[in-house]
């Protein structure tokens, strides 16, 4: 008997793919529970999906290039401002990470695969149904989801245009991905490390996974029963967010914020745990504070369940629940600062050289910085009504999730691409990408912040006049960093096709079990755990 | 060895299933908990009068005193949600009265949408911290009001603001907003 919940064992056990014994062609890929092909899967998946956003992007930045109404009806606008950030946030961030601890967490704890691979299967095999749905309403009678990936009551519920279910059923799908993702870490993590390795000596890599993991677990089932509301609300006449039936439409924010705000951590610590593995590699020096570094995560991943009002500081709180949530808020500042310190501390007085993941890495050390400053900006209960959905609250996420989570996610393919692969990546087209990428996301979101602060709102097709010229560059930097996506894409299909063989361990100061293996990884790894000491 | 091995892995099988299980609970419970929330939200506020909701039932008349020395601004809005065709009004925009003062006020509507409706007046009060001192005798808003076609009605509104009212709150604002329940009526 076979079932979702077979544990490692007892797939071992059945022993259907044991010893190399790969099943050949698509049957490969469908059928796989090895956590490197699910890893692949993911890895790619979210690259598809980095590109479809990406694209629909490109057609937001069209339209804004001038004033004026030129390439898409206002209505399709908001699709693509809704599809393009579920689309960012669900199919590219989150399954990247998801890819990569599939990939790295067994060989970093020495285990020989996750606890559960038929449910790691089902997880990622759900994917691209979930998105399938979401983009199928795109090109149906009234248009796929334009309420905001926020998808704030009533302009989901009273006055949505009938693509409602469709998100809704999408939203579940992922949601369950992600949960079954996330049990799976979990159990992997507590129950298969290397005999040895204590919490205490696990990579930092595999503690913000862990993390991140559980809370996955608390806050993916409250976004499920927020959708739940709102497809009930909208085909079977309850008034969760109804005035008219007793309901409250400000409880969404509540209810969807107190889901949203950890969800950033979500997609915000693994990134921590990606630079807090590249930058000792490249500096030849350990991690300055381990400890703290555990300790941080956690006390982030705490605080993020008691600021999520910091998203609705306009909706008439009264005064004193504004005063918690902004002082809650700033003292994220603290755990975060703490660990950008260490940072720089571990590059302090280091032999630091500036390969492709490190370029990425230290990018992301500054830009995430600065995307963390906004932050402190926007937490400040009574500059918020200024800045509140305009560009800059735009500028600031986008630093956050681009120059933070995407660029780290940039860092560690390019970091394991060798192990995956077996060869390496062209140093010089990746260097190039991350100039490009770098110079480009500037000239994007930088001048976002001038706009926000200036007065221009988000989620408009058009604008006033005087934004005119900001606009251009952001728009002219967006093409920009888009294409230069493109070289990515390009370095890795060279690097699997042609790269130079790499050795085990191709970076000097790399430290870790996963180079204790040759490279490529082959497809079963430490079938009988390694001693930690 | 070999033996040894071959044990362990099945206590791991066994460590992983009961992890697995509790972490399933966790997640029925936390989706369990995402409803929750709705009443939760409901009765923090009730206990705080955050949020500029007001009683959903009549008080009687508990003020020990009438506060000569406040004026208070009572200002009067009323609309009409979507798709509900009726005249909605107060007979005045705003009126003055003393902290424990009784007042009555009356609200017109009237159905305009050519057929039997049901109206359903929701209010809110703002400043919200405001909400819990504002004392409601006898509202309409406590009750459905059924209307024939072109049929019209005076409705009733008996306040009294609570002298308890802090002292930097010197104008209330009540705005009401019409729904046409009789969809969810009917069905």
């Amino acid at each position: 008997m076979t079932t979702a919940t077979d544990t490692i064992a007892d797939v071992h056990d059945h022993g259907d793919d044991h010893h190399d014994h790969k099943m050949t062609g698509i049957k490969r890929w469908i059928l796989t529970t090895n956590h490197k092909d699910i890893g692949t899967l993911y890895l790619w998946f979210s690259f598809i999906m980095l590109l479809t956003g990406g694209a629909m992007a490109m057609v937001i930045r069209a339209e804004l290039f001038q004033p004026g109404l030129q390439i898409v009806e206002p209505d399709f606008f908001n699709q693509m401002t809704t599809v393009h950030g579920l689309i960012m946030v669900f199919g590219a961030i989150m399954p990247a990470f998801t890819g990569l601890a599939n990939w790295m967490l067994p060989m970093m704890i020495g285990a020989p695969d996750m606890a559960l691979p038929r449910l790691n299967n089902w997880s990622f095999w759900i994917l691209p149904f979930a998105f399938g749905i979401l983009l199928s309403s795109l090109f149906m009678e009234g248009g796929g989801p334009n309420f905001g990936w926020t998808f704030y009551a009533p302009l989901s519920t009273t006055y949505s245009n009938g693509s409602t279910a469709f998100f809704v059923f999408a939203v579940h799908i992922m949601g369950i991905s992600s949960i079954m993702g996330a049990i799976n870490i979990v159990v992997t993590i507590m129950n298969l490390r290397a005999p040895g390795m204590t919490y205490m000596k696990m990579p930092l890599f595999v503690w913000t996974f862990f993390i991140t993991a559980y809370l996955l677990i608390a806050v993916m089932p409250v976004l499920a029963g927020t959708v739940t509301m709102v497809l009930t609300d909208t085909y079977f006449g309850t008034s969760f967010f109804d005035a008219a039936g007793g309901g409250d439409p400000v409880m969404f924010q509540h209810i969807f914020w107190f889901f949203g705000h950890p969800e950033v951590y979500i997609m915000i610590l693994p990134a921590f745990g990606i630079v807090s593995t590249t930058i000792p590699a490249f500096t030849r020096k350990k991690l300055f504070g381990y400890s703290s570094m555990v300790y941080a995560t956690s006390s982030i991943a705490f605080l993020s369940f008691i600021v999520w009002a910091h998203h609705m500081f306009t909706t008439g709180m009264p005064l004193a629940g504004e005063l918690f949530f902004m002082y809650c808020t700033m003292l994220i500042a603290v755990p975060t600062g703490v660990k950008v310190f260490n940072w720089v501390a571990t590059m302090w007085q280091g032999s630091m050289t500036f390969e492709t993941p490190m370029l990425f890495s230290i990018a992301f050390v500054i830009l995430f910085t600065i995307g963390g400053f906004s932050g402190l900006m926007l937490a400040m209960t009574p500059v918020d009504f200024q800045y509140h959905d305009t560009y800059f609250v735009v500028a600031h996420f986008h630093y956050v999730l681009v120059t933070g989570s995407l660029f780290s996610i940039y860092a560690a393919a390019y970091y394991w691409l060798p192990k995956w692969t077996g060869n390496m990546y062209s140093e010089k087209l990746g260097k190039f990408h991350f100039w490009c990428s770098l110079i480009s996301v500037n000239i994007l979101f930088f001048p976002m912040h001038f706009l926000g602060l200036a007065g221009m709102p988000r989620r408009i097709p058009d604008y006033a006049l005087q934004f005119a010229d900001f606009n251009k560059w952001v728009s002219i930097g967006g093409f920009l960093f888009g294409l230069s996506q493109l070289i990515f894409l390009y370095v890795v299909i060279k690097c699997i096709k042609s790269g130079e063989k790499a050795p085990a361990k191709p970076w000097d100061g790399a430290e870790g079990l996963e180079w204790t293996v040759p490279s490529p990884a082959p497809y079963h790894t430490f079938s009988t755990p390694p001693k930690v000491d | 060895m070999q033996n040894n091995q071959a044990k362990s892995t099945e206590q791991v099988s066994k460590q992983v299933k009961t992890g697995t299980t509790k972490l399933v609970f966790t997640v029925i419970a936390m989706f369990g908990f995402g409803f929750a929330l709705v009443p939760l939200y409901d009765v923090f506020c009730d206990i705080t009068g955050l949020n500029g909701k007001t009683a959903t039932e009549a008080t009687t008349y508990k003020a020990d005193h009438i506060d000569k020395s406040r004026l208070i601004t009572v200002q009067f809005i009323s609309r009409t949600a979507q798709g509900a065709a009726w005249q909605f009004k107060p007979e005045m925009n705003s009126i003055q009265v003393h902290p424990g003062e009784m007042k009555f006020v009356k609200f017109y509507a009237k159905n305009e949408s050519g057929q039997h409706a049901i109206g359903q007046a929701i209010p809110s009060v703002s400043p919200g911290i405001a909400a819990n001192y504002f004392q409601k005798i006898e509202c309409f808003c406590f009750n459905q009001q059924p209307l024939k076609a072109s049929e019209d009605v005076w409705m009733p509104l008996q306040f009294y603001v609570d002298p308890e009212l802090p002292e930097d709150i010197n104008e209330l604002t009540l705005s009401y907003t019409l729904f046409d329940v009789t969809a969810s009526k009917d069905s």
